[in-house]
């Protein structure tokens, strides 16, 4: 059985990425065991390894994010409605994240036989390799604001405070309804998919923000940057705020809630979201808080989102009362 | 030494019961404390102690534990201290998700928001850990001290905190909850079981917060109906420490001086407390006095029964509207009960001092200025049967040098 696992571990895969890494027990020391670059540094894929984009992504101080996905040879994703991708065990979701021009950290989500496993990898300046961080780190960084900020690389805890739905891990970002028809098909059409889901409201292209309505904008943006844990089974689901895509209730969307536990994060002020007035409401007060104890999310930025904080900003401003 | 067959059974039991692998990871305080501490939190299997070492541990960061059946032991709560006076993020300073994890016998000092927070960790134990805000009330300071929340088994027992700016411990959307034998201070809200079912705060004492006991059921939550609460035992003195909540928070509606307070609940019980120097009031009993859209949500306060309790001097300077006057038409202090007049009146259980106040509010959310306050006896429920073997229930007097003055 020991031979087994070693001649495994040894053996090359057919599409180049190291199957026994993502699959077995162990914490790689480094993201290059796992075999899912070609070229690393240029973020290249190896053969398995496909990219994709969201259409609304979470923020992170501005940083660029580089996506992919590796599905092991011979299986599929399943599609899920407008769900999550159901992805087979053996699968990764790999995110470098690069700011001042050179990779950071790449985060990695492992379908493991027992679940999901979130790990975060910290880039070298030499810009060879990045090593498992498994404690996180602090970094001195500029955002491309020109703001000096403390960069937080998660510890792995942290990465599951997001990655949290009840008691198991799960993947946040490759939801149907936040991926882009095209790709959704041209997955399918390369056989990685086992068919392309319809999707009735799909979550809208940010970069194309100015010329869409308020409504879904801002909605696409709390459902990726919020909803994680806003949601009955996340890690603020004792909130009672549920700020998910789907979820049509006003209370639960924070129109006029008042606070639980947001103690001085509530900012003196009565509702998580008065309609017609951002500066009156919560949400917005925490979002634009840098303040340990205010500042939502509570982790993965050390920055404000101006374009984020605006969107939503409208969005109440323009709500009727 | 020759044991017993029985002992010998019973001891192999326990050893078996215990993972064969568990260890203790020792971590020390100084250089690099957050990077070595949050690896033993993470790398630590289910069984393990991690044994923080004596001195200041200075954490630039929140820590997390996520691992079940672990232990976190300090050298003792004035010994072991987690320093987050420099946190740049996160929303507590140690934050716990995993079950049967044991915490005791440290401090947490100065976190931007909660100190100790665990959300789905059933059976957790506070045992005499401190956490403080080393600069007294302030409103700058975080929410809650310890904060367990949507768990099943909950025992916070020998603890300290001070300076929360909401409450000192706080116990959210849970059940079967014993705080006992705990000393908050200088918290908005001593301690507070909010959305919880079945608890005993007992043995406590809270002192300088601006309310010691609080029992609160609000809507909008994922668990409400609060209820079956028994509050025995405590010494809720000197409470009177100015509101310093942020506004928005509920508890920036607690009024300075409130001894136990009890809020839209089902089944409250407050026996043998011992009160003083409470200046609002000894024991309110209210409706959530808000509006609210919520059909599962039941503001009024049920089944609420008092008895036992001791009371001091409270009640001498209400921070009511029409204070002046009614502490004339009461001869200087109101009575130790004040009710709004909403949902079931309270009832006295043995050895009560039957005298309240009913405010006697039209409805729910009507504001204080409506009141048209009158004095009210409280009925009596049906009385408790003395204990088997109990002698004649005999009210004990106090002691004539007990002198509850701070010196």
């Amino acid at each position: 059985m020991l031979t087994a696992t070693a001649v495994a571990v040894a053996a090359p895969q057919d599409d180049g990425v190291n199957v026994a890494a993502v699959t077995g027990s162990g914490l790689p020391a480094t993201l290059g065991e796992f075999h899912f670059f070609a070229d690393a540094a240029a973020q290249r894929p190896a053969a398995g390894v496909t990219p994709y984009r969201l259409q609304t992504p979470l923020w992170s101080d501005g940083a660029e994010k580089l996506r992919f996905v590796y599905l092991p040879a011979g299986t599929k994703a399943k599609a899920n409605g407008d769900g999550l991708l159901d992805l087979p065990v053996g699968a990764a979701l790999i995110k470098t994240f690069k700011l001042e021009g050179r990779l950071i950290e790449t985060r990695v989500l492992l379908h493991r036989a027992d679940g999901w496993v979130a790990l975060p990898y910290q880039w070298n300046r030499e810009q060879t390799e990045a090593r498992l961080a498994l404690a996180g780190a602090r970094l001195e960084l500029t955002t491309p604001q020109g703001q000096p900020i403390s960069y937080a690389i998660p510890n792995k805890n942290q990465c599951k405070e997001c990655h949290q739905q009840g008691d198991a891990v799960v993947p946040i970002g490759p939801k149907a309804r936040n991926l882009s028809a095209a790709w959704l098909e041209s997955f399918h059409k390369a056989g990685k998919l086992d068919s392309v889901p319809k999707v009735t409201a799909r979550v809208p292209l940010w970069d194309d923000r100015a010329k869409l309505a308020v409504a879904p904008v801002a909605r696409g943006w709390l459902d990726s940057n919020c909803a994680h844990c806003h949601n009955p089974g996340g890690s603020a689901s004792n909130s009672g705020l549920d700020l998910r895509w789907e979820q049509a209730d006003p209370v639960k969307l924070g129109i006029m809630k008042r606070p639980v536990a947001a103690g001085r994060g509530s900012g003196g002020l009565e509702f998580d979201v008065l309609p017609g007035h951002p500066e009156q409401s919560i949400m917005i007060y925490r979002m634009g808080s840098l303040e340990g104890g205010i500042s939502m999310p509570e982790v993965g930025r050390s920055s404000i989102d101006p374009d984020g904080q605006a969107a939503v900003a409208r969005w109440i401003r323009e709500m009727k009362r | 030494m020759r044991m017993p067959a029985t002992l010998i059974a019973v001891a192999t039991a326990l050893a078996l019961a215990a993972p064969a692998h568990a260890k203790v990871i020792p971590v020390a305080a100084g250089e690099n404390a957050q990077a070595r501490l949050q690896e033993a939190l993470i790398l630590a299997e289910p069984g393990d102690v991690v044994e923080l070492g004596a001195g200041r541990f200075t954490l630039t960061d929140g820590l997390s534990l996520d691992v079940t059946g672990v232990t976190v032991r300090g050298a003792g709560m004035d010994a072991t201290v987690l320093d987050f006076t420099g946190q740049k993020g996160a929303g507590e300073g140690l934050l716990v998700t995993s079950d049967e994890v044991t915490l005791r016998d440290f401090a947490v000092e100065n976190t931007k928001g909660d100190g100790i927070k665990s959300k789905g960790a059933d059976n957790i134990v506070y045992y005499r850990v401190r956490v403080t805000w080393t600069g007294g009330p302030k409103e700058t300071n975080g929410a809650y001290g310890i904060y367990p929340v949507s768990s099943t088994g909950v025992l916070v027992d020998g603890c300290k905190v001070s300076g929360a700016s909401d409450a000192g411990i706080y116990v959210g959307q849970s059940k079967a909850i014993t705080v006992r034998y705990n000393y908050v201070e200088q918290s908005v809200a001593g301690i507070e079981i909010e959305n919880s079912r079945d608890a005993l705060v007992t043995g406590n004492l809270v002192t300088r917060n601006t309310g010691g006991i609080l029992v609160f059921d609000l809507p909008n939550l994922p668990v409400m109906g609060g209820g079956n609460v028994v509050i025995r035992d405590n010494l809720v003195v000197g409470n009177d420490t100015p509101n310093f909540a942020p506004k928005g928070n509920i508890v920036a509606g607690v009024r300075r001086g409130t001894g136990v307070m009890v809020m839209a609940n089902d089944g409250v019980m407050v026996g043998r407390n011992q009160f003083d120097g409470n200046p609002t009031t000894s024991i309110m009993v209210v409706s959530y006095p808000l509006a609210f859209a919520d059909a599962r949500y039941n503001p009024a306060p049920r089944n609420v029964l008092i008895g036992g309790n001791r009371f001091g001097r409270d009640g001498y300077d209400p921070q009511l509207p029409g204070a002046a006057t009614l502490l004339t038409a009461f001869g200087g202090s109101l009575p130790p009960v004040l009710w709004d007049g909403l949902g079931d009146p309270p009832k006295a259980v043995d050895l009560v001092n039957g005298k309240a106040l009913s405010l006697n509010l039209p409805k729910q959310g009507a504001g204080a200025e409506q009141a048209k306050p009158a004095p009210f006896r409280l009925p009596d429920s049906v009385p408790m049967p003395p204990a088997p073997g109990a002698s004649q229930a005999v009210e004990p007097r106090a002691p004539a040098a007990l002198d509850l003055r701070i010196q």
